[in-house]
């Protein structure tokens, strides 16, 4: 049974892992590059002591590559659903040689175990390659961006650690299961896509802030901590961002007044002591609004709560994920079970 | 007498149309069993249901004394060439000689061998370029030389080519000749059968119309031609009848002779045996009735 699987896998495999086959060399051929320009960077920043700077902007210019390498690992789950979990029993049924191979001296559930234990094993390790490419080349990066984009945020996590793998598992086994229950390959093929994408929206808005519990902060606004602050005299509107701690995944971000309850800021903070310093001429503009700014709104009792995810606990929700992946993966295996050796002819 | 199937009130449900109801039957073994009826008589449903294929919805069925398909023996005993002979399409003729290696523990390569090279089949040539008649010759190979005590044929000859299907069948008998396996096998064409098998069933509408031996239902059926009578006495089973203005033909079912001078008592060829319970007389059950 082995053998069989394994030679009618073998194209589909063949285009995966040429595949990444590809990739494998890009990344190779650059990697270390990148690894040369960050440490020689972080050298001379270190000497003029503006490495913040040197951060953001080294990440900034290699963002272009970084986007499409963490777009290819958040589709390759996807695509390995599509394209080895639907068309696994569908394909059979289409061309009746399920009729064929059930009355060879094996039992579907057999049949079904090796079918799904190789491919899907194949799968995960086909997105553990991927990911495990990527984190190597994107070391540099991922240290530069810590500020900026710190991994631990929805885009970036999805393409680290071992979410991946179990995104993997759980795309394959949800296109063998929607090939089941459809009995046919292109409607299987459709439905995983729709809902494997569905999962991996609704995960990072919805399931992952609380999968471990938040952390939540009330703090007072400062220079130190503010990471953005809008003024829109057309509108009317003032608002400010803080930043949580360094490398955080900060998940609610609002102002709150003295009694703690969500508040808007006084628009008439923007023309008062908020407003910005005019511009003198010969000299650069100061980076930020200026300090009776932030001692006016302490004053009026107004405070930031930020409810976040720090840094240190990637990998406590990385595993947390997987796990849930790998439950919600080993449900829709035991329906496969069930339905091709009871419903299925 | 050791039967090879045996069905008790068998019955196959799909949504709420019965596809094979009431199904009592005791197959002997050793035989060449045809199973004969118009298309969605249920023929294929009663093989699904005898390899395991698919579940009953009512009654029983036991194959060489065990449950379909319940375990890699079962599996083992009983060997099936599905309606259209599935192949794989991608796969050589010698990599589907070694699926069935790998897969069949009694697997009998040296005879799959033999009959590739007799049937003159490349061993490198993808099955999906293979003849239709190719195809059913390869379906059939991986049957036989899966060593099965009871083979299985759905429709196997019914896409072929005359050329083809006599070729098959011959291949069949000269199998069961060897391998003194038990067959069953199923066609909507008496023709086909007339030659190969020594044991009828013959189903119409789901329900089964008469089984048996073929030399006793020849024996057993006649067919009375005489003048016009619409009722016959009570020892007849009518299967079929026809009038003209003047003259009835009964097909009648007797283990005892026809003495009645008014009747012309005519033999019965298997494919007219078939056609009579096929087309059976509307007003059988008035006849019925009456006796």
């Amino acid at each position: 049974m082995i053998w069989l699987t394994l030679r009618q896998f073998r194209v589909q495999a063949a285009a995966v892992f040429g595949g990444l086959a590809v990739l494998g060399v890009f990344l190779a051929a650059t990697g270390p590059g990148l690894a040369d320009d960050y440490g020689r960077g972080l050298a001379s920043c270190t000497a003029q002591h503006n490495c913040d700077q040197f951060g953001s902007r080294f990440f900034s210019e290699h963002w272009g590559n970084y986007g499409v390498l963490v777009a290819i690992i958040i589709a390759l789950p996807g695509l390995i659903g599509v394209f080895w979990g639907a068309p696994l029993i569908t394909r059979e049924l289409e061309t009746g040689t399920h009729r064929l191979v059930w009355n060879q001296s094996i039992t579907r559930t057999r049949w079904l175990a090796v079918k799904l234990g190789l491919v899907g094993l194949s799968a995960m390790v086909a997105a553990g390659i991927a990911v495990l490419a990527l984190s190597w080349w994107a070391d540099p990066l991922d240290k530069a961006g810590v500020s900026e984009q710190p991994r631990i945020t929805p885009l970036l996590f999805g393409a680290h650690g071992v979410v991946p793998i179990g995104y993997a598992g759980l795309a394959f086994v949800l296109g063998v299961t929607a090939g089941v229950l459809t009995r046919r390959t292109l409607p299987a093929m459709a439905i995983t896509l729709a809902v494997f994408a569905a999962v991996q929206v609704v995960t990072p808005l919805w399931i992952r802030p609380h999968l471990v519990p938040p952390k939540s902060a009330t703090v007072t606004i400062t220079q130190q901590n503010l990471s953005q602050m809008t003024l829109d005299n057309g509108a009317d509107v003032m608002e400010v961002q803080t930043s949580a701690a360094p490398g955080a995944w900060t998940i609610e971000n609002r102002t709150v007044d003295a009694s703690g309850h969500e508040a808007a800021l006084p628009p008439s903070l923007m023309n008062g002591a908020c407003a910005p310093a005019p511009p003198e001429a010969g000299h650069e503009p100061p980076p930020g609004p200026p300090e009776k700014c932030f001692t006016e709104i302490a004053r009026l009792g107004f405070k930031q709560k930020v409810v976040y995810q720090p840094a240190d606990r990637f990998w406590l929700l990385q595993w947390a994920e997987t796990g849930l992946f790998a439950v919600l993966a080993l449900g829709l295996s035991g329906l496969c079970f069930y339905w091709t050796r009871r419903r299925l002819s | 007498m050791t039967a090879v199937i045996q069905a008790r009130g068998l019955g196959k449900k799909y949504g709420q149309r019965w596809a094979l109801s009431e199904c009592t039957l005791d197959i002997p073994a050793g035989r060449v069993v045809g199973l004969v009826g118009p298309n969605g008589a249920g023929k294929t449903t009663l093989l699904n249901l005898a390899v395991g294929q698919m579940q009953p919805t009512a009654g029983s069925i036991e194959v060489l004394g065990g449950r379909p398909a319940s375990g890699p023996e079962q599996l083992a005993k009983v060997g099936y060439v599905a309606q259209d002979a599935p192949t794989y399409a991608g796969l050589s003729v010698g990599e589907h000689l070694r699926l069935g290696a790998r897969l069949n523990p009694r697997w009998d390569d040296a005879v799959a061998r033999e009959r590739i090279g007799r049937l003159g089949l490349e061993p490198g040539h993808r099955a999906g370029k293979l003849s239709g008649g190719q195809r059913a010759q390869l379906a059939l190979t991986l049957g036989i030389a899966k060593r099965p005590e009871l083979l299985i044929l759905d429709e196997p000859v019914a896409a072929l080519d005359p050329l083809a299907r006599r070729e098959f069948l011959q291949g069949l008998m000269e199998a069961v000749a060897e391998h003194s396996l038990s067959v069953v096998l199923s066609s909507h064409l008496v023709s086909d059968l007339e030659r190969t098998c020594d044991y009828l069933i013959v189903l119409v509408e789901s329900r089964v119309q008469v089984a048996g031996d073929v030399d006793d239902l020849l024996a057993t059926h006649h067919r009375l031609t005489g003048p016009r009578k619409d009722t016959l006495p009570q020892d007849q089973h009518v299967v079929s009848e026809s009038h003209t203005d003047r003259q009835s033909t009964y097909v009648v079912r007797t283990d005892g002779r026809i003495h009645d001078p008014a009747w012309t008592v005519g033999q019965l060829g298997l494919e007219d045996l078939v056609l009579a319970y096929m087309t059976p007389a509307p007003s059988r059950p008035t006849l019925e009735a009456i006796r």
